[in-house]
């Protein structure tokens, strides 16, 4: 898979983003409501001037008690380890507006998050980063936590398309804003090219501002 | 029908529309801090890029300063992110309020207290509790990195809009309740996710009568509830409070500003999406009880029982909060013994916040074996309340007077809990481990009701603490 952040360098080379049409891998399932930004990476790793040292720092806290010992959770279950896919509850990502968080996710080898809602600001630099994330109902999450939890090596595909889920027999539609679609599936998930190609209407909407 | 603030405001800042169908917005006003700014910097370097209104974009440093001594060195990471804040603000001529202005701060309290924060205005920040500033009847919100670089880069980020919820809160607060209650109240009732896809709109009486302090108390507080941003209409108490301030428009300017900025007010047949009301009068002093800052009760009620929740989801959410929090479903709140007690924040560390928190504390003391903290918002706060001698009566009573940051807030900086330490807090998120230990425990309250805590050495009621009966409430 290309790595989608480095693309970031060449963007102003005019270097396409990729289409983001589908994401197949294995999934882990982390249940439970309002899992925060400080859940996903603490604070303390906020401590950095550029996010290179994010990976695997991902849910240290739940993932080791404060003597460093493992804890058991999900995402160090073998059975779970690649997976690039993560299943979870209503309201993910609430909180801070760290972009660290979907950085440490993402580069912890996720591609795509599918959970029953998502917080305003997560979702935003997720699709940024060109990590989808989509809503489902607890139902079906529930219903794919439990067939991967007994195969964990099957495989599912996140269908941006079609905006479903197929996992064996399982198959369920998915929800995600229209512009965040738009943006994944036609290469743009990044703005910044289209921001400033726009140069002259922004200047002339600064020049209506009287206090810009 | 009439237009309410939120559809004025993006109405004047919307630049065009993108090809995905978002507005491609115009930020006026750019706040930034330490943490998340850097790396848009690196990006805006890498990309070749310069920051197209530098002037619009404005820097303090905040979530990592030491506040026992500014000036102590700073750990090694800490110093390089304030070296390159430093460095970036210098290199792409950005205003930066440094520990050596007398004008550091926290940057939601540093924007208003320069007169940056204006009505009508858009101000975004990498930070979540930007809505702060919405208290002036400014849409404001946070942010993340790649935003901030394309802030800096085009003073335009790629939004959609959002629908508004009016929220009005009536009639007179009750003594001893204050606009953290409110907040609380709001996100008890309608939950931590309840205000996702909306911007609020914080109308009725109380809202009027409430000072520009407890407006932003509440604005602060809407991405706790989900809500990206929170916002008051503009009126005589905003344009009084901005009035002379160095960043506000001058006397030549100033009818012309006040003209302009009554304009951007919601009409009075504006139509919303939403409509919550609320009695002033059902609002009691409100403490959390879990990890999630909708799982909060009034003092005199006890904290749920999971047995008792009414969906198999509610008492799974339920059982891991009391299980982290170490406390017992259906069992007072009041009485739950506390380590720590700490007043500061964006939420709460202004002056109006020390004031009355100190008139109440004054001549109690601290209990044994609890630490407490008070953390002004601000350089300028922190002179402000000295200069009323606040400091002496925080210290008398056995709170360490520190100086200016983010502090135990979120505990980038040496201001941690130590284990499974619980502490009153009058911040805003009792996440797992948000106060730097990450088995700590976090309750939220208001002011006066950490000082309660702090003096009972355990969750307490102030009104009974402080005998409060509302005779001389000095508070609206």
């Amino acid at each position: 898979m290309l790595d989608r952040i480095h693309l970031h360098s060449h963007l102003y080379d005019h270097v396409a983003l990729d289409k983001i049409t589908s994401i197949t891998g294995t999934a882990v399932h982390l249940p439970g409501a309002d899992i925060d930004t400080d859940r996903i990476i603490p604070a303390r790793y906020l401590k950095c001037v550029t996010f290179d040292d994010l990976a695997d720092k991902h849910f240290h806290d739940v993932r080791y008690d404060p003597e460093g010992n493992a804890t058991g959770h999900p995402l160090d279950d073998p059975r779970f380890k690649g997976a690039s896919i993560m299943l979870s509850g209503p309201n993910f990502g609430c909180g801070s507006s760290r972009e660290h968080a979907p950085q440490a996710i993402y580069r912890s080898g996720f591609r795509a998050i599918i959970a029953e809602s998502f917080a305003e600001i997560f979702f935003g630099n997720s699709t940024t980063l060109g990590m989808p994330c989509l809503s489902a109902s607890r139902e079906d999450i529930d219903a794919l936590g439990a067939v991967i939890g007994n195969a964990p090596a099957t495989e599912v595909t996140i269908d941006l398309e079609a905006m479903e889920v197929t996992c064996g027999e399982t198959r369920f539609a998915i929800t995600m804003p229209g512009s965040a679609r738009h943006a994944l599936t036609a290469g743009r998930w990044d703005p910044i090219q289209e921001l400033l190609d726009n140069e002259g209407q922004i200047t002339a909407a600064g020049e209506a501002l009287p206090y810009v | 029908m009439g237009k309410t603030l939120y559809q004025k405001v993006w109405d004047a800042h919307t630049v065009g529309t993108l090809s995905d169908g978002r507005t491609q917005l115009f930020i006026g006003t750019h706040l930034i801090h330490e943490v998340t700014s850097p790396q848009a910097f690196g990006m805006i370097r890498d990309l070749g890029l310069q920051v197209k209104y530098p002037h619009r974009t404005f820097a303090t440093v905040d979530h990592i300063v030491p506040t026992v001594d500014q000036d102590a060195p700073a750990d090694p990471l800490a110093a390089e992110m304030m070296d390159a804040l430093r460095r970036n603000a210098d290199d792409f001529g950005v205003t930066y309020f440094d520990l050596g202005s007398g004008k550091q701060g926290i940057v939601h309290v540093v924007g208003p207290e320069q007169g940056i924060t204006q009505p009508g205005t858009t101000i975004a920040c990498g930070d979540s509790h930007t809505a702060t500033h919405g208290a002036f009847g400014a849409i404001a919100f946070g942010i993340g990195t790649t935003q901030v670089r394309d802030v800096l880069a085009t003073q335009t980020i790629a939004m959609e809009s959002l629908k508004v919820r009016l929220i009005k809160v009536d009639g007179p607060l009750k003594p001893g309740v204050y606009a953290k209650d409110v907040a609380l109240d709001i996100i008890r009732r309608l939950g931590a996710n309840g205000g996702i896809g909306y911007a609020y709109e914080y109308g009725g009486s109380t809202f009027d009568n409430f000072s520009m302090e407890e407006r932003m108390t509440v604005c602060n507080m809407s991405i706790e509830g989900g809500a990206r941003c929170g916002y008051v209409n503009p009126d005589e108490k905003t344009f009084a409070f901005l009035k002379g301030r160095p960043y506000a428009p001058g006397e030549d300017e100033w009818d012309a500003a006040i003209e302009r900025w009554q304009s951007f007010a919601s009409d009075p047949d504006a139509d919303y999406d939403d409509l919550i009301e609320i009695d002033a009068a059902d609002i009691e002093p409100t403490v959390t009880w879990g990890i999630s800052p909708d799982q909060g009760i009034s003092i005199s009620e006890t904290i749920p029982d999971p047995a008792e929740a009414g969906s198999e989801a509610l008492r799974a959410s339920y059982r891991e909060a009391l299980d982290y929090m170490q406390l017992p479903g259906g069992t007072p709140i009041k009485g739950v013994k506390i380590d720590v007690a700490f007043i500061g924040s964006c939420t709460n560390g202004r002056l109006r916040d020390f004031r009355e928190a100190a008139r109440f504390l004054k001549g109690h003391r601290v209990a044994p074996g609890v630490k407490a903290i008070a953390v002004p918002g601000s350089q300028i706060t922190a002179v402000q309340c000295e200069q009323e001698g606040l400091d002496r009566i925080f210290e008398e009573a056995g709170f360490e007077w520190r100086a200016a940051g983010c502090s135990m807030c979120l505990a980038m900086n040496p201001d941690k809990l130590v284990g499974d330490q619980v502490c009153a807090s009058s911040s805003n998120r009792n996440f797992k481990g948000r106060q730097g230990s990450p088995i700590g425990r976090t309750l939220l309250m208001s002011p006066v009701m950490v000082c309660a805590a702090a003096v009972k050495g355990e969750v307490a009621d102030a009104r009974e603490v402080f005998e409060v009966d509302g005779s001389d409430s000095a508070v609206a």
